[in-house]
């Protein structure tokens, strides 16, 4: 499970960042600024001190995450002594502290950011692609079909997301990674399915899409050139908040105890495991605590900074 | 004459809107020969673009091209096309370009790519192939080291090479009709003068017709062979272009010609047209330009003026052809004020 989700983040990853460039280019790229499109996104993102730190933070996390196997001092799950080494504060030997388990909480962090961050990217994945989807549909029909697409939206828009999401963990029980990840993936698509379907209503009356057909160009063709790459840059902005937001809302339902289960280690869980005795053990909710913080606020720092890179107003500087 | 390369008849093109059915095009009839350009001119919301999308069939909803219109294209009758035969025919053999030479380009292709593109939707032919016919062909419309430009994006490029990309999206595939929509308004004067040139240039060279469609009298007059004056959904006046600077006919074509500022003519201002053009929900009853015209009299505000045969290919619907001593001009407000009562009255 875990290669394979650490794959297909690895591909989206790749694929995302060579989108986002080719995007870059044509927007917010000035005369005298590096004629690769890639370097030009990587440009502005790296011009303010925040966006260098939030990159930096986000692949560092990714890269501990990656790595936990070989740079995690313990195995997340040993209990070596249940006795001696429970509940110890941070210390050298265990720089986190250990929790009632005697488990080592950094190795705990650490393997659980290799659950929270592909559960969160991928749940992401998941709901940009049908939120994209489907306002692409909506708003390129138009008329009827649009009007009844966009009341579906705003129904299920009615319902708060955390709510419906308990409520299905709790009736269907205990569910595995894949099944949350779909389930984060399908309750998260709404919103972004707007934001396109606006997009394509102002593009699909823009002249390029006119000349397109005045040339010919079928309707697949325009999507695919002129409406899709063209609403790519908000989509591509709001999954980055939307990863933000999901990694909060797992880390919610898996301290209730109905996402992530134990032994796993997720931030959630291994916040609810010191959560009891927070005043003195104050250690085993903390760190996987601040984790999320950073990573969250990492996730919303890119997020902004990709806005500004990708504004369509900076649109080549006249 | 030869059979006309493109043959308008009877276009009606009506858009059902909440405020009621807009006839933004009213049985407009018109031919383009073979090798010729012809000019379009007449306000804005007069119907001269929808004219032009409605001849590649791009009216969309609510939009409609009514019963009743005909439209033949090269012996072909466009309107009963299937979409798939219609899509093969835009671009390939008539093809349009537009005012904006910036927002009609796609801000995230190259604009070689954008060329080649056109390339491959009409033709199976491997990318490298269709990027070299698009290389070739921007190097035609006059774009320097057009191998170098074909890796850049649109907004890399002037305003001028940006609307040479488009002629040269237009004409890759050497279409034998090219419909331009104001190519020249968005650009400085003197890209202008050369883009006309280029037009001009390439229509001799590959033997295509031109529908130019401006609202620039002195565009007409430097590239046009014929010209169609078009007011409120319908051709007022239709003349050779030296007949129709010499002896144009119609009050509107009048206003037009007068509203042209001229070398050697200083003056404080420039003529203009009174008032503006009716919303096409509206037109007015009689002849549509009576509320403006300094020379309508009552029949003008009763009577819808036919297509009256001037001279040799010159037409013009307006009542002076029949009563030529009306030509007496007043103040238009006046005029029209009691032109607009009478109308009540009735």
């Amino acid at each position: 499970m875990h290669l394979v989700a650490w794959g297909v983040y690895v591909v989206i990853t790749i694929a995302a960042w060579r989108a986002l460039a080719h995007l870059a280019a044509p927007r917010g790229m000035a005369a005298d600024t590096p004629r690769d499109p890639w370097s030009a996104l990587f440009a502005r993102l790296w011009e303010q001190r925040d966006g260098r730190m939030a990159i930096g933070v986000l692949i560092a996390l990714i890269g501990l995450a990656a790595l936990a196997p070989w740079l995690a001092p313990y195995s997340p799950i040993a209990q070596p002594d249940i006795v001696a080494l429970h509940n110890l504060p941070p210390s050298l030997a265990h720089p986190f502290g250990t929790d009632f388990a005697s488990r080592d909480v950094l190795s705990r962090v650490m393997y659980g950011a290799r659950v929270s961050l592909p559960v969160a990217l991928l749940a992401v994945v998941v709901s940009t692609t049908v939120g994209t989807l489907y306002g692409a549909i909506a708003g390129f029909a138009g008329g009827r079909a649009d009007a009844i697409m966009m009341r579906v939206i705003d129904a299920a828009l009615a319902i708060p997301r955390l709510l419906l999401l308990i409520a299905i963990l709790v009736l269907w029980g205990a569910v595995g990674v894949p099944a949350l990840i779909l389930l984060l993936g399908l309750t998260g698509w709404f919103a972004v399915s707007r934001l396109v379907r606006a997009e394509v209503l102002a593009l699909r009356d823009r002249d390029m899409v006119v000349a397109a057909r005045a040339l010919g160009a079928r309707n697949s063709a325009i999507i695919r050139r002129h409406i899709l790459p063209n609403v790519l840059s908000p989509v591509i902005v709001a999954a980055t908040l939307g990863v933000a937001n999901v990694i909060l809302i797992e880390a919610g339902l898996s301290y209730l105890g109905i996402g992530v289960r134990p032994p796993a280690a997720s931030w959630g869980n291994i916040i609810q495991d010191g959560a009891d005795q927070i005043g003195t053990l104050w250690w085993v909710s903390l760190f996987p605590g601040a984790a999320i913080v950073i990573t969250v606020a990492a996730f919303n720092v890119v997020g902004d900074r990709l806005r500004d890179a990708l504004d369509p107003r900076q649109l080549d500087g006249s | 004459m030869n059979a006309p390369l493109l043959s308008v008849r009877d276009l009606h093109t009506w858009f059902r809107t909440s405020a009621g059915i807009a006839r933004a095009v009213d049985g407009v009839s018109f031919d383009v020969q073979a090798h010729e350009t012809v000019g379009v001119v007449g306000e804005s919301g007069c119907g001269k673009s929808v004219t032009s999308l409605s001849i590649l069939r791009l009216i969309q909803r609510p939009g409609r091209i009514e019963p009743g219109s005909h439209i033949e294209f090269d012996g072909v009758d466009v309107l009963a096309l299937d979409e798939r035969a219609m899509r093969a025919i835009r671009g390939a053999r008539i093809s349009m370009i537009f005012q904006e030479p910036m927002t009609s380009l796609n801000p995230v292709f190259t604009v070689g790519d954008q060329v080649a593109e056109v390339v491959r939707v009409h033709g199976d032919v491997s990318r490298r192939e269709a990027m070299e016919r698009a290389v070739a062909m921007l190097g035609q419309v006059g774009v320097p080291a057009p191998a170098e430009r074909a890796r850049e994006y649109p907004h890399q490029l002037s305003g001028g090479l940006r609307q040479r990309v488009m002629i040269a999206m237009a004409l890759v595939m050497s279409p034998s009709l090219l419909i331009a929509d104001e190519p020249t308004t968005a650009l400085d004067v003197t890209i202008q003068a050369q883009i006309l040139e280029l037009l001009a240039e390439l229509r001799a060279k590959m033997g295509m017709s031109i529908l130019l469609i401006t609202h620039d009298m002195g565009v007409v007059a430097e590239s046009c062979s014929r010209v169609l004056v078009m007011y409120a959904g319908e051709i007022v006046e239709e003349a050779p272009v030296t007949t129709l600077f010499a002896a144009a006919h119609h009050p509107y074509t009048e206003g037009l010609l007068a509203a042209m500022p001229r070398m050697g003519h200083a003056r404080e201002r420039l003529a203009v047209i009174p008032g503006s053009v009716p919303p096409p929900t509206q037109w007015p009853q009689g002849c549509r330009f009576h509320d403006r015209c300094p020379y309508a009299w009552e029949r003008c505000a009763s009577e819808h003026p036919p297509l009256y045969q001037i001279g040799e290919g010159h037409v013009s619907r307006c009542h002076l052809a029949e009563e030529p001593g009306r030509k007496v001009p007043h103040v238009v407000g006046e005029r029209s004020e009691r032109a607009a009562t009478g109308e009540a009255a009735r």
